[in-house]
């Protein structure tokens, strides 16, 4: 049976996360959990009930979350702090500047509950800024893993990693868009799909949809090209150029402000390339965020396969979607 | 080193860091003098390292979470022979590694600070981690007392407590003088001692500039075993220049050409009583 990406429903990236930290953590006793009392949003429980002396639990606070994780990582664990993303990388930006990538401990930030994930909960519970934020602080490695593949080797890619690295995770179960053996590479944006009409650049819990939007598509007759771009930074330059080159439009999809993210880091490298292609970034825009389930907040935003495929005909047509 | 060579070393060290001061025209001047004794103290006689040693997982860790003071932390580091001490003469220039604030291009720094409020949560990060492996260092930090305004400090008070870290010493240099004016009229942060006893540390208080007191205290933490020590050095912004004294706008002042003068030689009769 051959693999079908987009066809299989897997488990929520969380889940993935909180087992292979898990499986890293019983082959070494130097890597560290960082919990702001989010062990149970994080899925860290079964962590917590195997490791425990490998888990730190800071309480409600997330500088001193970030803070005791730079100290730690400086003394030689390889260290996870834990804690939503819009509290994470908002409440503690000062900490993730300084502590961590400006001082370069190799702390990985991991960003639970990402996005829109906690949709009905309101603007507060939202990250929708961090990607923007992040993107402005020097060495720091930001993964969004779009399905539970990716999500795993992210992981272990970033307990590897000698330098800072901030992981983006949702609640969603995601399906399956790779292999179980497909290599992954941080910074190289693997093909989902190929094609040569549209592309989309996607990144994190957009990829599937975007997908399903090319399905749509190729009833029409157009081949969309999909690129999971897991990696915001280092962005991979070479295949958004060759998307963009080889493709008669591009959509950038993300799950956050369409300042700031994934769509102004393609624009600003085709821009600076002179390359010049009909061009859409999808995200939120500057509004009071309409609240609800994650995929019906999608589908508000037009990251749906609907809204998706209705932006690249348009596009392609040439009134600009 | 006697109690006498240190109180020696520690007017050198003041007259070191006003000629890099005034060389470099930037610097914060007040607090660099007001934390001179509590450096000269740890580096002379408390920590356990050395420029040989910084690598090693065992060594003492010391971390300036008030890192406009870095100027002090300077001239002992190259007194200590981290770095020569011509390196100095680089201060603040364009490219140079000595910026304004700690980092860690500087061999003997630990942490990047500047930032306040950071030096605890970092501090108690290192703590855990010497916890957690059954190592016998220990960690020092040294707080602005303007700088515990800042919440941070007081959630990675918390945390310190709740894990025990009898291994980390908090010090503040308490000279009740921050950039606006007293500290107390800025932001009142008294009573301090009960305060962060309230948070479960063990605190005590002590003259900071006087090297023995200093030294006998810091060789007693942890003050209660099982509890992070927190030590209340009370100090004198400016200490050891008259006119610099307890007088805000020495917060980061540089001496004009007469004051310094004036200073330098200030320091030189201290420093020829200090030698008699």
């Amino acid at each position: 049976m051959t693999f079908k990406p987009g066809t299989e429903l897997g488990r929520p990236n969380l889940e993935v996360f909180a087992e292979t930290l898990l499986s890293l953590a019983r082959a070494d006793r130097n890597v560290v959990a960082v919990t702001s009392a989010s062990r149970g949003s994080g899925k860290l429980v079964p962590y917590a009930a195997a490791v425990p002396e490998q888990l730190v639990e800071v309480g409600i606070a997330e500088q001193t979350l970030v803070g005791v994780a730079a100290g730690l990582a400086s003394a030689g664990k390889t260290v996870f702090a834990v804690s939503p993303a819009s509290f994470l990388t908002a409440r503690a930006l000062e900490q993730i500047k300084n502590d961590v990538c400006y001082s370069d401990q190799p702390v990985t930030l991991v960003g639970i509950s990402a996005g829109v994930s906690y949709g009905a909960l309101g603007s507060t519970h939202h990250s929708t800024h961090d990607l923007a934020a992040l993107r402005a602080l020097d060495n720091l490695t930001i993964v969004a893993p779009a399905d539970n593949h990716e999500a795993a080797e992210a992981v272990r890619a970033a307990a590897a990693a000698a330098h800072p690295v901030y992981l983006r995770f949702g609640k969603r179960p995601l399906v399956h868009l790779h292999e179980p053996d497909a290599q992954f590479e941080v910074g190289k944006a693997p093909v989902v799909r190929e094609g040569a009409d549209a592309a989309f650049v996607a990144t994190g819990e957009t990829v599937c949809h975007a997908l399903e939007a090319a399905n749509e598509l190729q009833k029409q007759g157009l081949y969309c090209r999909v690129l999971s771009m897991h990696t915001i930074r280092p962005l991979d330059a070479e295949a958004v150029l060759r998307a963009a080159r080889e493709c008669r439009a591009l959509i950038t999809v993300e799950e956050h402000s369409v300042h700031g993210g994934l769509g102004e880091a393609c624009a600003a490298l085709l821009m600076q390339a002179g390359i010049y292609v009909p061009f859409k970034i999808v995200g939120f825009p500057d509004e009071y965020m309409v609240t609800g389930g994650q995929l019906e907040i999608f589908d508000h935003y037009g990251i749906s396969a609907k809204g998706l495929a209705s932006t690249a005909e348009a596009l392609l047509a040439g009134d600009g979607g | 080193m006697t109690d006498a060579e240190l109180r020696i070393k520690s007017i050198q060290y003041r007259k070191k860091l006003l000629t890099y001061i005034k060389k470099a025209g930037a610097g914060h001047t007040g607090g660099d003098l007001s934390c001179i004794d509590i450096l000269s103290v740890l580096y002379n006689r408390i920590l356990n390292v050395s420029p040989e040693t910084f690598g090693d997982a065992g060594r003492d860790r010391y971390i300036q979470s008030k890192g406009h003071s870095v100027e002090a932390l300077y001239v002992v580091l190259a007194d200590k022979g981290f770095f020569p001490e011509s390196d100095l003469e680089t201060l603040c220039r364009y490219q140079s590694h000595y910026v304004g604030h700690p980092t860690r291009k500087v061999r003997g720094i630990e942490h990047n600070t500047g930032a306040l409020g950071h030096g605890l949560a970092f501090s108690t990060g290192v703590a855990l981690a010497g916890k957690m492996d059954g190592a016998a260092y220990r960690v020092y930090t040294l707080l602005g007392d303007g700088e515990l305004a800042e919440g941070s400090n007081w959630e990675s008070l918390m945390a310190a407590a709740h894990y025990r870290l009898d291994n980390l010493v908090a010090i503040v240099d308490r000279n009740s003088l921050q950039i606006t004016g007293r500290t107390e009229e800025v932001c009142d942060i008294e009573p301090l001692e009960s305060k962060a006893a309230a948070f479960g540390w063990s605190v005590r208080t002590v003259d900071g500039h006087h090297v023995a007191a200093l030294s006998e205290q810091l060789q007693a933490t942890p003050f209660r075993a099982g509890t992070p020590s927190m030590l209340i050095a009370k100090t004198i912004k400016g200490k050891g220049v008259s006119f610099m004294e307890n007088d805000p706008k020495w917060h980061h002042g540089v001496p004009d050409d007469a004051q310094y003068e004036q200073a330098q030689q200030e320091l030189s009769r201290l420093l020829e009583k200090a030698e008699r």
